[in-house]
């Protein structure tokens, strides 16, 4: 469970304010664009410092640790994989830094199965469709075996139909492995299609995640202000 | 920590290289109150001569510039793209090539002779500025062709919907704007230029600062004075480098250059032919000289004496050696602090710190025998602002796309050049590598004053062989001498694109 406890981050004149825990299963950040979303993901992943308050991983406070160490994996809006590395060596890398071993070659291809990219192994990124990047980026971070992942938009420049795809596969293999999921999105579709519980990121605040359908079905201000409903 | 040493260390060596010897200048110079009448003059020559150049450079490229930007030909992308090759011609060659055509045999008075008319003489202070415009009108050219082709095809369509003087609301303006900057970089290059005041200039009217610290070395073995004069060119170098940081330049390395902007005015026939004339003049200018570089070096290539080959085998290592220094020194310096480092070497000329580095060595070592380790250290250094400015934003957009997710996956320290970096800074390690190698193949500066005949490079064989007018062999060496940089550059930038 991931707990923020009287977070607070600012950067230049934006600050946000965040106390609220998240459940095991998979949470949906959602709100305006410039709201704060990407930057509270930033927090909990490590890459920025919070001006005050802390984050707690299942009771260990994680908030000075360096990305890596954290129990988090993310997947980012773009640059998900090198470009100039094949895919079996960029999903390498979620395992080791040097030059992968037969049985980590072994798990890399059951991997590639997981996400349908079975043989697929030896292209570049560039070799692969934006929804076939999307499979071996989720890959990746499936890899890296932390129990909580964390999706920034990864899904943002696919298509209505493959977005949903792929979020539902997201949502089968994290619900198989028991790998909680915190996602920033704009789109409610996406919340109401895969989320248990939603949160909203707006004025300044993190609301307390609620259940996602009655959520929507009455939703606060802010949120309404968002929907324009 | 161990990050920060990374860029620490090379910075501590960039700024030893260069204190040490300037220590050594300013303890050794009888201070400013040692310059003579011949001091004050090769000062003011120098000053003077490089504004001349800048000044027509800039006026010249101006009408090349706006030709180039709205005119359509065959072969216009090859002209622009040989717009930069001056940058890794060596000074010599070119020296030579237009001795071909403006010299006492050259194809000028060649053909003026045949006319009757006055021969023309290209040694003296007006050689120097012909040779200084050669070098940089192209350079002038692109970076206001720059300018012509940054202003947006919007702002040209609003000026004809208005009917507005293009000219008035559009061109004038970015002049102003750009020339200034061009004018300055042009102005410190010339500056500092060595190798064309040695080859044309001397004499009492036309020798600059640089020349007069050579001068100093092989004529006088006066120590003190060249001391003296080095410190005069360091205030030079420092005045020019605060210059540059005010009427900062545009970026000089630009691409899409080959871009016409689509545009409205210059479409009369009257215009059609000046631009035409202007492409046809600058085109001949330039080319002329290289061309007859090739056609005169071919007859000696064939027949070169011995120890060109081995000078030339000599400058292949001190090329190699000063773009594996340059390339050590760069990649860990290539951040704001480091490009500060690396302003060092546009401020402290080659023949300043030549000279504090001879003052070094020269109670322990005979100075021959450090002559080719001091040509690549300081060829190294010169190169490194521009492979600076090459490497710097490719790295920071490396890091920008990429940190994140290096950070998340634990890529740090090593593991981050081998993984990601370096694979991805391929391509500019390549152009900075293949400029840096050819500069120094070409460099024709510290190595006069160090070497003898047993430590001569190409470009110092070269105008040895100038000197003792064995002219075949010379324009030979000077073809081979081309076609090695050239051939450089191309392996090392085409190394950094193969696959890439």
């Amino acid at each position: 469970m991931l707990e923020l406890k009287g977070l607070t981050i600012r950067q230049d004149d934006f600050s946000l304010q965040a106390d609220a825990q998240f459940g095991a299963g998979f949470t949906t950040l959602i709100g305006p664009s410039g709201g704060g979303k990407s930057t509270l993901l930033d927090t909990i992943a490590g890459f920025i410092t919070p001006s005050a308050g802390q984050v707690f991983w299942n009771g260990e406070n994680i908030t000075g640790l360096a990305p890596a160490k954290r129990p988090v994996s993310i997947l980012f809006q773009d640059n998900n994989l090198f470009p100039h590395l094949t895919i079996t060596a960029n999903l390498a890398l979620a395992l080791t830094m040097k030059r992968p071993t037969e049985q980590q070659r072994s798990v890399i291809d059951r991997a590639l199965r997981e996400v349908g990219l079975d043989g697929m192994g030896n292209r570049k990124p560039a070799e692969l469709s934006g929804g076939q990047q999307g499979r071996a980026a989720l890959a990746r971070v499936l890899l890296q075996d932390r129990p909580l992942m964390l999706l920034d938009e990864p899904f943002a420049a696919l298509g209505p139909a493959l977005r949903a795809e792929m979020l539902a596969l997201v949502a089968r293999l994290a619900g198989q492995k028991g790998i909680a999921v915190i996602m920033v999105s704009h789109a409610p579709e996406d919340a109401l299609r895969v989320a248990e519980e939603t949160s909203v990121v707006a004025d300044g605040r993190v609301t307390v995640p609620q259940p996602t359908a009655s959520l929507f079905d009455d939703p606060p201000d802010s949120l309404r202000a968002y929907l324009g409903t | 920590m161990a990050q920060r040493a990374v860029a620490v260390i090379p910075a501590l060596i960039v700024a030893g290289l260069v204190i040490g010897p300037v220590m050594a200048v300013i303890w050794r110079a009888g201070g400013l109150g040692a310059l003579g009448a011949a001091e004050y003059s090769a000062l003011w020559f120098t000053i003077w001569q490089a504004a001349v150049s800048a000044a027509i450079s800039v006026l010249l490229a101006v009408p090349v510039a706006r030709a180039l930007s709205r005119r359509r030909f065959p072969g216009r992308g090859v002209l622009i793209a040989l717009l930069g090759a001056p940058f890794i011609l060596p000074t010599i060659v070119a020296v030579l090539g237009l001795l071909a055509v403006f010299g006492g045999n050259g194809l000028v008075n060649t053909l003026t002779g045949a006319l009757g008319l006055p021969r023309m003489d290209i040694y003296g202070y007006h050689g120097v500025i012909l040779a200084h415009v050669f070098f940089n009108l192209p350079l002038a050219t692109r970076l206001i062709l720059q300018g012509w082709l940054a202003i947006p095809a919007e702002r040209f369509r609003l000026a004809a919907s208005l009917d507005a003087p293009i000219g008035r609301v559009l061109e004038r303006p970015m002049l102003a704007r750009i020339a200034p900057g061009a004018f300055a970089v042009i102005f410190v290059i010339c500056l500092t230029s060595f190798a064309v005041a040695l080859t044309l200039g001397g004499g009492p009217k036309a020798t600059t600062v640089e020349l007069a610290i050579y001068q100093a070395f092989k004529f006088d073995f006066d120590l003190g004075k060249a001391a003296t004069l080095a410190l005069v060119q360091l205030a030079l170098g420092i005045a020019a480098a605060l210059v540059l940081l005010v009427l900062s330049p545009p970026g000089g390395f630009g691409t899409g250059l080959d871009r016409v902007i689509g545009r409205w005015g210059g479409q009369s026939r009257g215009a059609r032919i000046m631009d035409a004339g202007w492409i046809a003049l600058a085109a001949l200018f330039l080319l002329t000289p290289l061309a007859m570089i090739v056609l005169a070096g071919l007859p000696g290539i064939v027949s070169l004496p011995s120890e060109v080959w081995s000078a030339a085998l000599r400058s292949l290592w001190v090329a190699l050696g000063a773009t594996a220094l340059t390339l050590a020194l760069a990649l860990p310096l290539a951040t704001k602090l480091g490009e500060l480092a690396g302003i060092l070497g546009v401020a402290v000329s080659g023949l300043v710190l030549g000279t504090g580095l001879f003052l070094i060595v020269q109670p322990f070592v005979r100075p021959a025998e450090a002559a080719l380790p001091v040509t690549l250290m300081v060829n190294a250094l010169m190169a490194l602002p521009f492979a600076l400015r090459i490497l710097r934003p490719e790295l920071e957009a490396t890091r920008a796309d990429y940190g994140r997710l290096a950070q998340t996956l634990g890529i740090s320290g090593w593991a981050l050049w081998r993984i990601v970096l370096l694979p991805r800074l391929r391509r500019p390690l390549g152009f900075a590598a293949g400029l840096t190698a050819a500069l120094s193949m070409g460099d024709l500066g510290v190595i006069a004053l160090f070497a003898d005949g047993e430590h001569a490079t190409l470009p110092l064989q070269v105008y040895r062989l100038m000197g003792s007018y064995r002219m075949e062999a010379a324009q030979g060496a000077a073809l081979l001498l081309l076609a090695m940089s050239l051939g450089l550059f191309w392996a090392m930038d085409r190394g950094g694109r193969a696959n890439a």
